[in-house]
């Protein structure tokens, strides 16, 4: 049987839920911290599926409102992509 | 990475409001290129094989997935030209960087209109990573799409009209859905929906949550509970029930990634399903020739999302030079304030009307 602790919060990087915990015991207590201090949100989804769950944690953890909870910056790619497809240059259209 | 620029304007995602933000744009003139990601657009009106209800004006008794088609269909009448399996990575300012199969280029229009919908919220709890445990929208796109069952003996966690709906699609498509399960003491979705489940038969739990998803290599069984007030799990009310298929279905959040790399503002609104960018009633956001319409503005619903397509369409249309009558505005305002009326639709109408106050005051202040 698997505890509350165990269960994986960001599937992409694999980060627990005891993990997040930990991280704003220490003081990580914004997406932001918490995504710098354990990864969770860097992955090929960019946090599409863990955003919201961390905000809960956080939110449940610190006593804030989810509302005041501001989430982590959004950086490009949104989707995952190739080095090689960015290096291509045979495209010159205009219109 | 290679260029293109377009004197005209760029819709991101083909579901109803891209869809019809590109149709509408395209019948005042604009030239438009309409970007979707999925095999053919359409959204998640591809889905719905259910027929929609309301006014005439609003496709009541049409099917889904016919409403696309057409949409599709007119789109291509228009002009509008179509870049399908295209995946846009990132926006600044009015340029698209996107990936068409293996080719990344940018592509800079005069107008954006972010039309990217919204993603299904996920929910925590021991075991919710087994196979077997999957958005409720993802269920629905194995059985009204890839005509898949995802599993035999499903449980669907959320009684709005997402459930509500997949869980009778399931149904027809062979399952058996051992229940519904609801956080809230009452089903938030329409009762036309929860009818048919009823007369089906289906067990619907209102004040019970899901505890844990046990199972060896994939989902075998799940506990459920009642809870009290405080959404506190009831010791000795657990119910364990087999199955092999755990939907989720607790909401959706819209889809902003690109409307926050822009650098367009936000405020938080619970009811509209959390961030939404900033935006007046014509649906532009604080970013000047950036618009949003559909899910990605604050999840409701197709209807709504057609419209403010139109809106949008009309207002880009107008921003880029195109002659847009005053009397067109209006009109789809209008049908859109119809739409929101009712127990439901009320308090969208208020929150709306704040964001748009908001988006005000941004104006003035910068």
């Amino acid at each position: 049987m698997t505890t509350d602790d165990d269960i994986i919060i960001c599937r992409c990087e694999e980060v627990t839920k005891g993990e997040i915990l930990r991280a704003i015991k220490a003081g990580a207590t914004t997406p932001q911290a918490v995504k710098r201090f354990t990864r969770a949100g860097m992955g090929l989804c960019q946090g599409r599926t863990c955003r919201r769950l961390i905000a809960q944690i956080i939110a449940q953890e610190t006593g804030q409102s989810i509302a005041d909870i501001v989430p982590s910056t959004y950086r490009p790619p949104t989707r995952p992509l190739t080095v090689a497809s960015l290096r291509r240059d045979n495209r010159e259209v205009d219109r | 990475m290679a260029q293109r620029s377009l004197k005209g304007i760029a819709v991101v995602g083909g579901g109803p409001a891209g869809l019809m933000a590109a149709l509408t744009a395209a019948r005042h003139g604009a030239a438009v290129v309409l970007v979707d990601e999925n095999a053919e657009p359409g959204g998640q009106l591809r889905k719905q094989i259910h027929k929609f209800f309301g006014s005439k004006a609003h496709r009541a008794g049409v099917r889904g997935y016919r409403i696309a088609q057409e949409l599709i269909s007119d789109c291509t009448a228009a002009g509008v030209e179509l870049l399908g399996q295209s995946v846009v990575f990132s926006l600044r300012e009015c340029t698209l960087d996107l990936l068409q199969k293996d080719d990344a280029f940018n592509l800079k229009a005069d107008a954006i209109i972010l039309a990217t919908g919204a993603s299904e919220n996920a929910l925590a709890f021991p075991g919710c990573t087994l196979p077997g445990v999957m958005g409720a929208g993802a269920a629905q796109t194995f059985v009204n799409l890839h005509r898949v069952l995802p599993g035999r003996r499903v449980l669907m966690v959320g009684g709005g009209n997402v459930g509500l709906i997949v869980a009778y699609q399931l149904l027809q498509a062979g399952a058996e859905v051992v229940g519904v399960v609801e956080a809230l003491p009452y089903l938030s979705g329409y009762q036309v929906h929860a009818a048919k489940i009823k007369r089906a038969g289906v067990p619907i739990w209102t004040s019970h949550t899901v505890l844990e998803a046990r199972g060896d290599q994939e989902v075998q069984e799940v506990t459920i509970a009642a809870i009290d007030d405080h959404f506190h799990p009831l010791p000795g009310s657990e119910r364990t029930l087999a199955v092999d298929t755990v939907c989720l279905a607790v909401g959706l959040t819209p889809l902003a990634e690109l409307a926050w790399q822009a650098g367009c503002r936000f405020c938080y609104q619970g009811a509209l399903g959390g961030y939404v960018p900033l935006h007046s009633d014509n649906m532009e956001t604080t970013l000047p020739h950036v618009y949003v319409a559909g899910d990605i503005a604050g999840v409701e619903e197709a209807s709504t999302a057609l419209e403010e397509g139109a809106i949008a369409g009309l207002a880009a249309a107008a921003a880029i030079g195109c002659p847009v009558p005053i009397a067109e505005f209006d009109a789809a305002q209008e049908r859109l304030v119809s739409l929101r009326k009712g127990p439901f639709g009320d308090i969208r109408q208020l929150v709306k009307s704040e964001i748009v106050k908001r988006w005000a005051d941004c104006r003035v202040v910068e």
